[in-house]
């Protein structure tokens, strides 16, 4: 008998719920773990905020719950900024974004978006969250460890992690799951994509929200594994007393460290960003993808430029790989290595560029509904214009120089994740909550969550690039307020500030909306948004195995407004007429 | 895999699986060999690549079959060869080319 | 519900599901060990001076056979499951495992060997590098062994009743101990050779 029987009669709750090999249920467990995450990020930058806004002045409400290693009366301690920095990092990036964008999205929508009963390994499927969820644990103990949380950087740079207090041994710890958790993932991706496909399914067929996945899937495959590496060797360098990062003569608080020497901290730089470099992109284009299947569908339109969108995905992904040291440039690299670091840079905004003006000239004599996910995917483009672009003197050296690591690259690197990616992010919320729960949420929460998250993200985010012109650099406890050349622009940080807490309460609308519309949101009709592709052609919510009938495929993605139809879309699985 | 046309085409297989074994050994006993005449360092280094490269391919190519794969692999391990190639040199280069 | 192309190929790859899997792992795990390559390659050319003839070069070759012979018994069971002769399967399957077992012995021996010398990872870069390798290859050999020792055992019953899934399994197995010979292959010219 072929295949892998899965015995999905009369699976105990246990299995069915918690342990499910279910890509649906995976997804939705990625779903709203990585929504906890981001909350808790959120959370956490909102604590930050209150320090940069009043430096010294005690924490309302919760400064007298920190406790004194946190916040002796109340008021924050450098180290515990520094904690706040690091972790808010690292878990709006690894527990967060990428779970939500690929474990979630990823998890729920692609196997249907092809045509599969599921995904080619379930078990790893399943294990792939559990070792995800373990490395969130893991991250968050070490809040309550002795010295507290990493507090380096989500970057880790050694030789300061090298002899950080032991919360930096935990994130280590946290990201070898993290990332074990991606590899399974990634492998399995990709194996459903290029196997599982239905029959008609060509790649050229695909929507561009499986491309885009991927694509995210290879790089997430080929640049992890470095990151792994230098993990191992940080926690050689922290646990085994080894000296890969730290250079011979090193003193610290006027002692010279007892270590062999002659490593060296660059070292740890490249692996890292080998990793980071990629990473962005895997921030990125999943969100490119979701917004691709949104303006589809609320244009009536074909995407435009469908063909130049995925080459220019393919050939993002692969000079992904090659411009890691753009962000190394203050490092003392000569000009041979900086000026090919800069080449390759400038080449890879073009695919972004091409990807992002597809997906506008895509809105061109489209029939426009104003959805509350078309709202986000639309804020999308030109937010994520503003990110790119302001990218573009981060990637020349030489007018990388007074910009590095001053608040203006907290500002470019926020505008393409923030309005950018979690816009994207939301977009999909909205337009695949019909597809779980035959319910739509509240339109009104969703355009108030809407606005009051666009103007609250611009507020925050514009002013960071006064601010870093002026030349203030990030990762200051204080905002910079002992610094005279930061006087005339630190009064954006109280704006900011504001902007960050009141970002905070319109997320409630969200929250509220969300829960509310499982049980009580508005009934609709099967395949609400009346879509092409194929998650739209299974049952609402979709049984295990997804489709009634093994789906085939006889058009192209985008089938919307096609001349002489007699509706405006053909979902793909719609045969040709005889 | 097909299991249909299994038993003579095995037994084909296993003559050359015996073939790369021995050579293996053979290039062992001759790197370590060369290893002992102390050449200088480039020198050295090259051919002691060269050996362990022509080992590696045969166990790639024979054991693991590599070399009546589909195309798909093929194109997943190019790939993977390309971005090798730059995490080995790329650092090392950057690290020559310093601001001194 | 039944996920397809778990035992036959999909006709345009022409693969099955497992086989592309592996060798993607596999890619992934070229990118790992490619990362420690790189991090010796900067460590040593940065190094004022790099250690030689303090490794146990004869102990270490005596090892590479071993490993490249386990290979051939790893290729062997899968071939025997191809001709489904299932004895020959599990004594060709037995001796790669044992193989694996004097593998770690050897290593076990080197590095207590290094270690009652004051040999020790904080030593020097060159010991760092050398313990931090060949013990994430040796962790690597430890895997191996559990899942090919899973196969010899409880895993066997598989192919009493699907016997060509099974075959597939030993098949995607043996690619990665292969792998993990391929590394050794690279590793012991690296660290005891050069």
């Amino acid at each position: 008998m072929e295949g892998n029987h899965s015995h999905d009669h009369h699976l105990g709750f246990w299995r069915k719920y918690v342990f499910s090999q279910d890509h649906k249920v995976i997804g939705i467990q990625y779903g709203f773990t990585s929504l906890l995450f981001l909350l808790f990020g959120f959370t956490l930058m909102m604590i930050m905020r209150w320090q940069l806004a009043y430096p010294g002045q005690p924490i309302p409400i919760i400064g007298s719950w920190l406790g004194d290693d946190r916040a002796p009366q109340g008021i924050m301690l450098p180290e515990f900024y520094n904690q706040l920095g690091a972790m808010h990092g690292t878990i709006m990036v690894f527990l967060g974004i990428v779970p939500l964008a690929v474990g979630a999205f990823g998890n729920y929508v692609m196997p249907l978006q092809i045509g599969a009963p599921d995904m080619a390994f379930p078990k790893l499927n399943m294990m792939s969250y559990w070792v995800y969820f373990m490395g969130g644990v893991t991250m968050l103990t070490s809040f309550i460890l002795p010295g507290g949380a990493a507090n380096s950087g989500w970057t880790s740079y050694p030789p300061l992690s090298d002899i950080a207090t032991v919360g930096q041994t935990v994130w280590l710890i946290g990201m070898v799951f993290l990332i074990t958790s991606s590899l399974l993932g990634s492998v399995n991706f990709i194996v459903t994509i290029v196997q599982l496909r239905a029959k008609g399914l060509t790649f050229m067929r695909l929507p561009f929200f499986v491309w885009a996945q991927f694509v995210t899937s290879f790089l997430l495959l080929l640049a992890f594994p470095p990151l792994e590496a230098a993990g191992v060797l940080q926690l050689m360098d922290r646990l085994a007393g080894t000296s890969f990062f730290l250079p011979s003569g090193l003193v610290v608080t006027g002692q010279p460290l007892n270590v062999s020497g002659g490593g060296s901290p660059l070292l740890w730089q490249h692996l890292f960003w080998f990793l980071a470099h990629p990473e962005v992109y895997v921030l990125i284009l999943p969100a490119m993808g979701i917004v691709a299947e949104v303006i589809a569908n609320n244009t009536r339109k074909p995407l435009w430029g469908y063909r130049s969108m995925v080459y220019a995905a393919i050939f993002l992904g692969f000079m992904s790989f090659i411009v890691w040291a753009h962000h190394m440039f203050m490092t003392g690299m000569g000009t041979i290595i900086s000026t090919f670091f800069q080449t390759t840079t400038m080449i890879i905004s073009i695919p972004s560029i091409v990807i992002l003006t597809a997906l506008f000239i895509s809105l061109w004599g489209g029939s426009i509904r104003f959805t509350t996910p078309m709202l986000f995917a639309l804020a999308f483009l030109p937010m994520f214009g503003i990110g790119g672009l302001t990218g573009l003197p981060l990637g020349l050296s030489a007018t990388d120089i007074p910009l590095h690591d001053t608040y203006y690259v907290i500002g470019h690197f926020h505008y393409v994740v923030a309005p950018g990616t979690i816009f994207a992010l939301f977009a999909g919320i909205y337009h695949w909550f019909p597809k779980l729960t035959g319910r739509k949420m509240n339109e009104t929460l969703g355009r108030i969550h809407f606005f009051g998250s666009f103007i609250c993200m611009n507020a925050i985010f514009m002013p960071m690039f006064i601010v870093g012109l002026a030349g203030v650099s990030r990762r200051l406890w204080d905002g910079g307020a002992q610094y005279a050349h930061a006087q005339p622009v630190l009064h954006w940080n109280e704006f900011m500030s504001h902007g960050a807490w009141v970002l905070g309460v319109f997320q409630l609308f969200f929250i509220v909306n969300l829960f509310w519309s499982i049980r009580k949101g508005k009934k609709v009709e099967e395949n609400y948004w009346h879509a092409t592709t194929l998650e739209w052609a299974t049952p609402t919510p979709p049984p295990h195995g997804n489709f009634v009938t093994v789906p085939e495929v006889y058009r192209p993605p985008y089938e919307y407004s096609v001349p002489g139809a007699k509706k405006d879309f053909i979902p793909q699985n719609q045969p040709m007429e005889a | 895999m097909e299991l249909t046309h299994a038993a003579e085409d095995v037994k084909k297989h296993v003559k050359v699986y015996i073939t790369v074994f021995v050579t293996l050994l053979a290039l062992t006993i001759i790197t370590v060999t060369i290893s002992y005449l102390n050449l200088s360092v480039v020198p050295a280094i090259i051919v002691a690549l060269i050996i362990a490269s022509i080992k590696g391919s045969l166990v790639a190519s024979y054991f693991m079959h590599l070399i009546s794969e589909k195309k798909l692999v093929y194109a997943a391990l190019g790939l993977t060869v390309v971005f090798f190639l730059a995490i080995i040199f790329i650092p090392i280069v950057a690290m020559a080319d310093r601001i001194h | 519900m039944e996920i397809p192309y778990t035992i036959k190929a999909r006709p345009d790859t022409g693969l099955i599901n497992a086989k592309l899997g592996i060798w993607l792992f596999l890619a992934s795990e070229v990118m790992l060990f490619g990362a420690l390559f790189s991090s010796y390659i900067l460590l040593r050319v940065n190094a004022v001076e790099w250690p030689h003839h303090v490794l146990d070069v004869p102990l270490a070759t005596v090892n590479t056979a071993v490993l490249i012979t386990s290979s051939i018994t790893m290729v062997m069971s899968w071939a025997s499951l191809m001709t489904k002769e299932f004895g020959k399967f599990k004594r060709y399957l037995g001796a790669t495992i044992l193989l694996g077992f004097v593998f770690l012995i050897i290593k076990y021996f080197e590095y207590t060997h290094h270690f009652a010398t004051g040999e020790i990872p904080s030593k020097s870069t060159f010991f760092a590098i050398y313990f931090t390798m060949t013990g994430l290859h040796g962790l690597h050999v430890i895997g191996g062994m559990i899942v090919n020792t899973y196969f010899w055992g409880p895993g066997s019953k598989m192919w009493k009743t699907e016997p060509e899934r099974f075959t597939n399994r030993i098949e995607v197995a043996g690619l990665y101990w292969h792998f993990v010979d391929l590394v050794w292959i690279f590793l012991f010219p690296v660290l005891y050779l050069l």
